[in-house]
This record gives structure tokens, sequence and C-alpha cells, in this order.
């Protein structure tokens, strides 16, 4: 017998559902926007300015994305809405108070790394002659980019669109952190749960579910219909925007709105952590008293999970990254396989849970641990499979074909050829599946009663719901931080260590 | 005034030398073909000539006028790119407006002349097509019309026809040839088929290793060729070692292993080592006569509009095409032939110091 | 390796026909060479050899055996494609060793072979080295090695030189071939080079979406090709178009807008619409008229092409066709531009083909 919640709802509750669902979509769409205006020129920046500056920058806009969300909200919380923010240098209280616009800060600030991300992958497979053929036809720089380089960009642009967007519908934890009284869609499911609102969560999920798909789908499908309309240029003033010192000023604000809006918000955490060190609740900490022996043990439970879920996510991944990229289904089920995939990207991680925690429960007996093992699989499973199935893709399969008819079979051939080849994405996939893993708030939060994982206390700690001293939550969310570090450190690595590709 | 004078010219990558000290001149409406083996510059020198890149040393002059300050776009020169490059978003027609419509011309202009160059390329039924549904022949069209478009009078051409079929490449080097000539353009055309070059160029400039080695027109880099390098890449050669026996009367004897040649050549010294060069086409082939140097026909291949025999004559083999003209049905394997090297044919140069086949290596 | 035979092999892709019920029969240590231009379905056609592709209709056969189920890694017949694939993460040593490896040779049997092999090709020297530190016609000659090395039988060649430059091609494609045969292998060499096709191949087969036009040994082929396109690919020709006016014993009369030109009458029908072709090199040009030429005709001297050994004369003939004359090049050119000339060539050299159904162009396009 499947149980069902009544379906029962005020009218204040359905005006805040409405509401909330509503703002979910505003903050995204104007969110996203944003960031790609900030995130294309530096970008571009990073690609075409090689040298040591490059890889720099490369690996410093890659942070929010390490980051756990729960250190960001933190840490944009502190930055814009404490006295010991940048408030001091005003002489305020703080400069922007918990709400719409600080979740709006914190949106654009963990969102810019994938259009960064995106945007310089798509720089580099972008094949220059073709900017180069309108220069020589007389377009200057700016011309030329905007009138070549960035339509024929347009499939990466709106991917990169579409991945902040969904970044943005999905967070939960970081997003609580800083919303103060305000409600957007995950805030409001959160809430509606611990106020034990079980008809407004489901209800709230599922529209936020339906929405998002009728929104990705509707992008999906119009935006690469929209026709590049005939071409209007005005030389003069384009090519003024094409010259030294116009493209010094752009990079100077994109490098300053990179720094002021994004990196330091995000590195902002790191001083208190350092004070905390300091001033000896770190030892406390090691010793795991009071509060700590609750946060190691989350702690073990988070990357106990992570692991579980990074091996999961290979060995089921792995052959359905070899059939997609090799197109063994056949195009038709390559396709409807490779949207599925991409559902978990699209679908807000908290409604997820929330629906995966009703599926579960009334199936009964699976135990909580094994239940957030699957949510975080379903979420990161996306991440793995296309990752490899690009990196695979890449693989000339002529490779392949040469090596089967000198005689290696199958497994051979992937042992061989497609593995040594492809080794590198598979770390740095498992490094993104861990990360996203050790991240993860939304789905968690839906999913678990018991048992809480790092991200998830700290979020208790940050709001007060577990009393903690300022110390203790910086010096917790320090650790966190760390740790993704680590991981940050370890992608880098990998990414240099990569062999040349093809065949010379 | 010429159109292009090169003075000088060296570009380097790090301890990468892709050009050292090339200079050159091109006049007016001159079709100047660069050939020379993978790796040696001729790529290099037109992406400096077009501001692509940036020379190391030296200077270069468009109309008299040096370009070392003028951005790629304000140079006026067009160029074709070896992988083709036509803007997948835009139809054929968009793509040949492209360069007029960056200027701002106003838009009944711009369809005059697109509507001339759909006109001069023939392609008039396609100019709503996207080029991923033309041909390669077809795309490589429209990337010339595209840049001709632009009113440019100086073009550069990088391996243009690389992309294509033999067949289509044999047919499309001669239109682009008689389009630079009706519409009065300077080219330059980069390529490593010699072939192409001899066939069209007014010109030819062979490069190796970054350096210009010879420059000529095709008939004398052929005929005359100045180098072992340019002897051996602008066509099959005989290259045979010898040594200078006798020198009498203007003549001049050279033994090569055994047999010996007479040959109306002043500049060498008695005793001194020399390389003769003869091209197929001048080896004569007769059935076994007395005189002459005999040999055994070794290997035959039937090349349609000739035979290409490969004769060995002791230490060596020597390569022989005998056009199929007349009706003979030629020799067979294991024939023994005379071979009869036509005496003004050849060319005599001095024995490489690092060896001959050094000298000549293509790769 | 005993023969192979496909019997009216059919694939698609999608609504493209590929290849349409093609049959060839390649005899044993054969040098066979295709030839046709880009789409003609040639690697789809070594790919269903190989057995990375499974034929949508017909039969292929390897030594009487039905191999249609056989895998790609059962058959013995080695691919090589078009940029090598040569393995960039391993040694050159190691990309030629790893056929006998995958067979299940013991690893030292493996490096032996594939030592002998690396010195048939004279690349010993470069055993250690990964495949993007060689040159391009190194590459080349490693992929082969990697092929004889295998054990396999039959060799796939597809475009082996088209990555090369073309005077290095001259010199490579001989090469190629006499490694084959010295290894006493059958090859199957693919290309849309038709100098290539005629100077190394036994036999060649040419092709045209997906259908074979004429296959033989190159100087029939050449001689006495089956069709205008075949004509027009393999050595190419002036073409005329025209009706046959009279036949007078064994000559046809056949009027081309205004010209009338001799051939042989065989296979020709009165009136009916005709298209004769004739090979530049048995175009005769001199100022006088020449003896016993049955056909000479008035003309201008358009352009003059040097193509090294020889050189090419257009001739625009008095009823605005042209024809193109080839001859050796000795000295300096015996005409100019503008000249006014006589061009001539025999009867027995002018072939007679049917007017093609489609049209001339369409019938003579390559591409």
């Amino acid at each position: 017998m499947i149980s069902l919640p009544s379906l029962a709802l005020s009218a204040v509750t359905l005006n805040s559902m409405k509401r909330a669902v509503t703002w979910s979509f505003i903050i995204g769409l104007t969110v996203s926007s944003l960031d790609i205006l900030a995130g294309v020129p530096l970008a571009w920046l990073i690609v075409r300015k090689r040298g040591h500056w490059a890889t720099i920058l490369d690996s410093l806009a890659d942070i929010p994305f390490i980051v756990p969300t729960v250190a960001l909200g933190f840490s944009i919380l502190e930055f814009w809405s404490s006295p010991d923010g940048i408030a001091q240098l005003f002489g305020s209280n703080n400069v922007v108070p918990p709400g719409v616009v600080l979740i709006m800060l914190l949106h654009f600030a963990f969102s810019y790394p994938v259009i960064v991300r995106v945007m310089v992958g798509e720089f580099l497979n972008y094949r220059e002659t073709y900017e180069i053929a309108a220069r020589t036809l007389g377009a200057s720089s700016f011309t030329a980019v905007r009138t070549v380089t960035l339509p024929i960009l347009r499939p990466g642009l709106l991917a990169a669109f579409l991945l902040a967007l969904a970044r943005s519908l999905s967070e939960t934890g970081a997003t609580i952190v800083v919303a103060g009284t305000f409600e957007n869609g995950t805030v409001f499911i959160s809430n509606a749960r611990n106020s034990g609102l079980t008809s407004a969560v489901v209800i709230a999920s599922l529209i936020l579910i339906l929405a998002s798909l009728a929104v990705f789908s509707a992008i999906k499908l119009i935006a690469p219909r929209i026709r590049i309309a005939p071409l209007k240029v005005w030389p003069n003033f384009e090519r003024k925007l094409s010259n030294s010192p116009t493209v010094a000023v752009r990079n100077i604000v994109s490098l300053t709105i990179f720094l002021a809006f994004v990196l330091l918000p995000c590195l902002f955490i790191a001083l208190p952590a350092i004070m905390a060190v300091a001033n000896g609740t770190a030892t406390e900490a090691f010793a795991g008293a009071g509060p700590w022996k609750a946060f190691w043990s989350s702690m073990l439970l988070s990357y106990t999970i992570a692991g579980l879920v990074t091996v999961v996510n290979i060995v089921s991944g792995l052959p359905l990254a070899i059939l997609v990229a090799r197109n063994r289904f056949g195009s038709k089920i390559t396709k409807l396989v490779d949207a599925l995939v991409d559902l978990p990207i699209v679908v807000p991680s908290l409604a997820l849970g929330v629906s995966l925690s009703f599926f579960w429960r009334n199936m009964g007996s699976l135990p909580e641990f094994w239940v957030i093992v699957l949510a975080h699989t379903t979420i990161t499973y996306s991440y793995f499979v296309r990752t490899m199935t690009a990196s695979i893709q890449e693989v000339q399969p002529e490779l392949e074909d040469a090596a089967k008819t000198l005689g290696a079979l199958p497994l051979r051939t992937f042992r061989k050829i497609t593995m040594p080849l492809t080794k590198y994405a598979l770390l740095s996939g498992a490094i993104l599946v861990f990360t996203r893993s050790v991240d993860e708030t939304g789905a968690t939060s839906a999913v678990s009663k018991t048992l809480k994982t790092a991200p998830i206390l700290l979020v208790s700690w940050i709001r007060g719901t577990i009393s903690v001293t300022p110390s203790e939550r910086a010096l917790g969310v320090g650790f966190l931080l760390v740790t993704s570090f680590l991981a940050l450190v370890v992608l880098r690595v990998v990414a240099i260590r990569k062999p040349s590709r093809g065949v010379g | 005034m010429p159109a292009l004078d090169i003075t000088g010219v060296s570009k380097t990558y790090g301890e990468i030398h892709a050009l050292e000290d090339v200079s050159l001149r091109v006049e007016d409406r001159e079709y100047v073909c660069i050939i020379g083996p993978s790796g040696c510059g001729k790529s290099t020198l037109i992406r400096c000539i077009s501001g692509i890149e940036q020379p190391s040393q030296g200077e270069i002059y468009v109309d008299g006028k040096s370009v070392k300050r003028t951005l790629i776009e304000d140079r006026q020169i067009g160029y074709v790119f070896q992988d083709i490059a036509l803007f997948p978003h835009l139809t054929v027609r968009d793509n040949l407006a492209y360069g007029l419509v960056v200027r701002r011309t106003p838009t009944k202009e711009t369809r005059t002349v697109t509507n001339e160059m759909l006109g001069l390329i023939n392609l008039r039924d396609r100019s709503r097509s996207y080029p991923n549904e033309l041909s390669g022949g077809a795309q490589q069209k429209v990337a010339v019309g595209r840049a001709i478009a632009t009113g440019a009078h100086l073009f550069l051409l990088d391996e243009p026809l690389g992309a294509l079929d033999a067949i289509v490449r044999a047919e499309l080097r001669y239109e682009l040839r008689k389009l630079a000539s009706d519409l009065g353009l300077t080219v330059i055309h980069v390529t490593h088929d010699q072939e192409e070059a001899l066939s069209i160029a007014d010109r030819v400039v062979i490069m190796k290793s970054g350096r210009i080695i010879e420059v000529g027109s095709p008939a004398e880099i052929y005929h005359n060729p100045k180098t072992l390098f340019t002897a051996n890449f602008v066509g099959e050669a005989n290259l045979l070692e010898g040594r200078v026996a006798n020198v009498e009367n203007g003549l001049c004897t050279v033994d090569l292993g055994g047999h010996l040649l007479n040959l109306p050549i002043h500049r060498f010294k008695v005793g001194e080592r020399v390389v003769i060069m003869i091209r197929p086409e001048s080896v004569e082939l007769t059935p076994q006569a007395e005189k002459g140097w005999i040999g055994t026909v070794k290997q035959v291949t039937f090349l349609g509009s000739l035979n290409r025999y490969v004769i060995d004559v002791g230490r060596i083999n020597i390569i022989s095409e005998v056009s199929t003209k007349e009706h003979s049905t030629g020799f067979g394997v294991g024939e023994s032939v005379s071979l009869l090297l036509k005496e003004d044919s050849v060319t005599m140069f001095q024995y490489p110091e690092e060896g001959l086949e050094k000298e000549v290596a293509l790769e | 390796m005993p023969p192979l035979r496909f019997v009216n092999v059919t694939k698609r892709f999608g609504k493209v026909l590929a290849l349409e019920r093609l049959s060839l029969d390649v005899s044993d240590g054969e040098y066979l060479c295709v030839l046709g231009p880009t789409g003609s379905g040639k690697t789809t056609l070594l790919k269903l050899m190989a057995g990375l592709l499974v034929p949508d209709e017909g039969s292929i056969y390897f030594d009487d055996d039905l191999v249609n189920d056989v895998n790609a890694q059962d058959r013995n017949a080695v691919y090589v494609p078009q940029r090598y694939a040569l393995f960039p993460h391993l040694t050159v040593l190691q990309n030629v060793a790893f056929g006998p490896l995958a067979r299940g040779k013991s690893a030292s049997f493996s490096m032996e072979i594939a030592s002998k092999t690396l010195d048939l090709v004279r690349l010993s020297s470069r055993a250690q080295a990964l495949p993007n530190e060689l040159s391009g016609g190194m590459q080349q000659r490693v992929a082969l090695a990697r092929g004889l090395a295998s054990g396999a039988r039959l060799l796939l060649l597809d475009e082996p030189l088209s990555a090369i430059d073309a005077r290095l091609r001259l010199d490579l494609r001989h090469k190629i071939r006499d490694i084959v045969k010295q290894s006493g292998l059958t090859a199957i060499h693919v290309t849309h080079d038709q100098d290539e096709a005629m100077s190394v191949g036994d036999e060649v087969l040419i092709l045209k979406n997906g259908r074979i036009r004429d296959s033989g040994h190159p100087r029939r082929v050449y001689r006495r090709p089956s069709g205008i396109f075949v004509t027009n690919l393999f050595g190419g020709a002036s073409f005329f178009e025209g009706i046959v006016d009279n036949t007078v014993g064994e000559t046809a009369l056949v009027s081309a807008r205004g010209l009338v030109i001799q051939a042989p009458s065989r296979m020709l029908t009165l009136t009916s619409p005709v298209v004769l072709a004739v090979r530049k090199e048995r175009v005769r040009l001199s100022t006088n008229p020449p003896p016993d030429m049955d056909n000479v005709f008035e003309g201008e001297v358009r352009s003059i092409r040097f193509l090294g050994n020889s050189r090419e004369y257009v001739i625009r003939l008095s009823n605005g066709d042209s024809i193109v004359s080839r001859n050796f090049a000795e000295g300096e050119p015996e005409f100019k531009v503008g000249d006014m000339i006589l061009v001539s060539f025999r009867e027995a050299d002018v072939m007679a083909f049917e007017y093609p159904p489609q049209g001339l162009s369409k019938e003579l396009e390559i591409a």
C-alpha cells in the first residue's frame, strides 16, 4: 500500500510557494546571463594569453567550483553581510544583508566557474582559422569575434548557460545560509520540510522539477533555431573596441569583477579559519572536544559516502560512457540516453532528493546510508558519464579499428588503447564526482533524517540551530575547504600530465 | 614598384629557425608559386606577409609601404586557407559578402559584387546553401571568391588545393590561374605539389629549411636547376655520380663508372667529383645496338601517356620515360636496351660535401 | 592469402547507399588499386573487407568461406587507416609488436618479429621513438610494418599516401608496393590519385557512387575504358559531342557541331548521339598537313601548360570545342599562344561512347 500525504495546502502556503518558485527562475536566469557576460571575457583571456599567468588564472577560476557550496555560502555571508567583511571599508555593519541580492551574489559566484570551464574548453577546441579568415577579410578583432567566433560557439554558450542555470536552481545548502528570511524555491522546500509541511514539500518539488524541465527543453529547442540575423557592422566603433587600450580596459574590468565578486568572497572564509587555528580552536578540534566529535563523524560519513559513490560511478558509468561515445545504441537511442544522463543536472537536487526519499520510503527497508549513497550517485552520474564520454570520443575511432583488425579482442583494445588514453579523464571525472558528493546538500537534506553529512552539519552550525562559537564555525568550514583544495591540486597536476593526443 | 618586397625576413620560435634571411620581390600581376618540403617555412612566410605572424627580423613592403605596424585587417591582402575556413553558420552568399559587410559597404553595392562573384565561380544556384552542403572543390571556390570580393589585389594562397582529390586539383588549378589573369591579381601560391607549381606559375620559388634555395621560371628550374636539391625536387631526376676524366676543346669528358659522356660544359676541372642530372624523358632507349650504353630492363611501369622504365646498367639504375604516342609496344622486363643520354639535356653539379643522399633529402 | 570475393554486396548508411550490389574477385598475392573520387565508397569497401562493417545484403568470402559474421579480429585482414592510427602512447617497436601480442604470441616472439619488420622498412634506428616524433613518411612505414608484423595475409591500405607531400609520394609508392610484394601479401590500396593507381596496381578497380565502373589491368583500362567517366578519371581526354552521320565500311563519320570526325564504326549506329574521346598524347600538332592522319583540323593555341616532362597545348577548334595535346617538352615550346596550327589524330585513336542519359557534364563530374 502506497501512502500518499494529504495534499491540502493553505492559501498562504500556496502563495508563498508560487512566489518562491518564480523567484528561483528569476534569480537563475538573471545570474546566468550575468555570468555569461562576465565569464566569457575571462575565458577568452585565459585561452588567448598563453604563458604562466594564464595557467594561474585558469586554476584560480576553478576555485569556486571546488569549494564546497556550504563553505561558499558562509564565506559570502561573512564577506558581504557581516561587520568583519568588506563592511569594514565602509564603516557600516553590512554591505548586502541576507536576502535576494545576497543570493544572487552567491549564485553569481558559484556559477561563474562553470561558464569559464565550459568556454575555455570551447575556445581551445575552436579553430582559430575562422577568426583569422575574418580578419584577412577586413574585420577588426572585435568584429571577427562577434560575427564569427561567438555564433560558431553558440552551442557551447548555450550549454554553459544551461549548466549555470541548473546550478542556480538546484543549490540548497549555501542558499539557505544567505537567504535570511527570503525564500526561493529550494529555501521554501527546505523550510517547509523543517516545519513538517509534507504536502507543500512534495508539490513544490514537483513544480520545480516540471518547471525546470520545461524551461530547459524550451531553451534547448528554441535557441539553436534563432536565425543569426544578417550581419550589421559598425566598423569604426568596433575597431576602437579592438585596439590595445580598450582591450586592456576590458581585461582589467574582467579581472576586477572576477576578483571582487567571485574570488575574494569565496576565499574570504580562509581568514577567520586561519585565525581560529591561531587562537587554539584547532587543538580542541583535533582533540574531538565538544561539537567536534559530531563534526569528525560527519566528515567521516561524508568521505565514506563520497568514496562509495565514486566507485559506483566508475563501475556503472564507464560502460555506459563507452556505449554512448561509440554510438553503440544506434543514433536514436543514444540521443535518448544522452538526454537521460543530463536529467539529474537539470532537476534541482533537492527536488530530486524529495522524490527519491518518497520513493524509497515506500519501498521500506533500505537503510538511510544507502539511500544517501544512491541519491549522490544519481546526482553525480552525469558529471562522470559526460567527462568520460567526451574523452572517449576524443580517442580516434581509427585507433580502435586498427587495433581490432590487428587481432585485438574488445577487452584488450580497451585495456591497451582506450584506457591509457583516457585515464586522465577518468581521474578528473572521479575527482569531480568525489568533490560533488562531499559538497552535496540539497538531496541529502531531503533524504536524511538522522545521519548528518559534513555540509549539512555545517549548515546547522552556521544557521545557529546547533550553537557553536564563531571560531568553531570558521574552522569547521575551513577544514572542509582544505580537503577540497587538495582535490583541486590533484586535479591540476593530473591535467598538466596529460600526454599529447593524436597520431602526430 | 613591386607589389611585394620582402627583405631579410627571419622568424624564430625559441630554438626553431622557421625562416632565415628570406628576401623576395614580386612584381605586379605576377603569379608566384612557393614550393618546398614540409617544414621548409613556406607557410610561415606567407603568414608573415599577411600579418598573422610577425617576423623576428626583416621588412615587408606591400606596394612600397612597410606593413610592419599594420594589422591583418588593414593590409588588404586576400588569403585562402588550406582548410578552407568558410564560416559554417553563414550561407554561400553571406560568406562571399562578409568582406564587404565588415566595411559597411552599401547594401546595393554588396549585392552587385556578390552576384558578380557567384557568376565568376559558377555557383549562382547555390547561393543559399551552407558550406557543409558543398563539395570540397566548390567550397574552395567560395573561399577564393570571398577573398576576391574584398577588392584586394595581392593574394596569398596557402596550399589552396591541398584538401581536394587529385583530379579536382588538376582541374581547379587552371581555373584559379585564369581567374588571377583575368582579374589582374598578384598571387603568391604555396604548395607542396611541384607539378602544380610548374603548370601555372610565372616564377617558382624553392624553399628548404627556412631559406630560399632558388627562384626561376618553371622551365628554368626544371631544365636548368642551379642546385641538386631543386633538380631532384621539381621532378624525377637521374642523379649519376662521376669524375671529370678530361677537358678539351670546350668538351668535358665525364667518367660515370665505366661509361663516358662528353658534355659541352666548361666549368669543371679534371679529377673533380661531379653529379650528372638527366631527366627520365631525356634518356632515349633503342633495342640493343653496338654503341651506346647497354642495360637490362628491370621494371616497367605504365603511366598512360608514357612508360617508365628502370634500366639496370651495372652498378646503378637509370630511369627512362618514353611516350606511348607511337604504337610501339615498348620494352619488356629482362630485355636488353641501349641508352642514349641527350647531352644537351644534361646538367652537371659539383659533388656535394655532405653526400648526395643528404643533399637531396626530402624530409 | 587465398582469394577474396564479394558477391552483390550492398551497404547503406541511413538513406545513403554507400555500395550497391558490388561484386569483385581478388587473387592471391595481387596488388589491387581501388580508384575513385571522395564519396565513391572506397573506405566503406575496405571496412567491409576488414570486418569493421557488416554488409546489408550480399556475401563476402575469404577462401571460399563465408565471412559476413566473422569478427574483424578473426579475419586476418589488417586495416591501415588514412592517417595511420599509430598508437600515440606506445613506441614504434611497441606499435609494431601489437599485432602478434594481440594474437597471443609470446612477448619475446612478438618483439623479435617487430624488430625484423622494422628492419624491412628501414626504421630500426627509431624503434624507441614515439609516433609524434616521426615525419609523415616514417609514420607511414611504421603503419605498414605494424600491418606486416601482425601476420595478416591481406593488407587494406586506405589512401596511404594522401598525407604525404607530392614529391615524396613518387618515391614512396613504389617502396610500399615492393615491400608488400616481398612479403608475399595481398594488398588492396585505395586512392583518389590516378597516377598512383596506374603505377602501382596489378589491377585497378574504378569506383563511382558505390558502383564499379571498370576493372582490369591498368593498360587495358587505359586503352579501352568502359565509359566516359572512366576515360576522364583514368588518364583524361578531350571530349566531343556529336551525331553519327554516315558509315563507310569500318569508318563512321561523326558530325560534331560543325566538324566531321572519323571514328571506328564498330558499336556505332547511324543517327545515334555519341561522345568521342581522344587521349592527349595521341593528338599531334603541326604547321603543315601531316601525312597519314585521318583527322586534321585547324585551331588556335589558347594556352600552354608546362608540366616538367611534358607540355600540354589547349587548342580551340573552329567549332568552339577544345582539344588538348600533350608532348614531351624538349627545349622551347614549338608554338605560341595565338598561333593558328593544325591538329591531327588517327581514327584508331578515337574512342566512342553512347551519349550518357544525364548529359555529358554530369557524367564527367568527379566531385
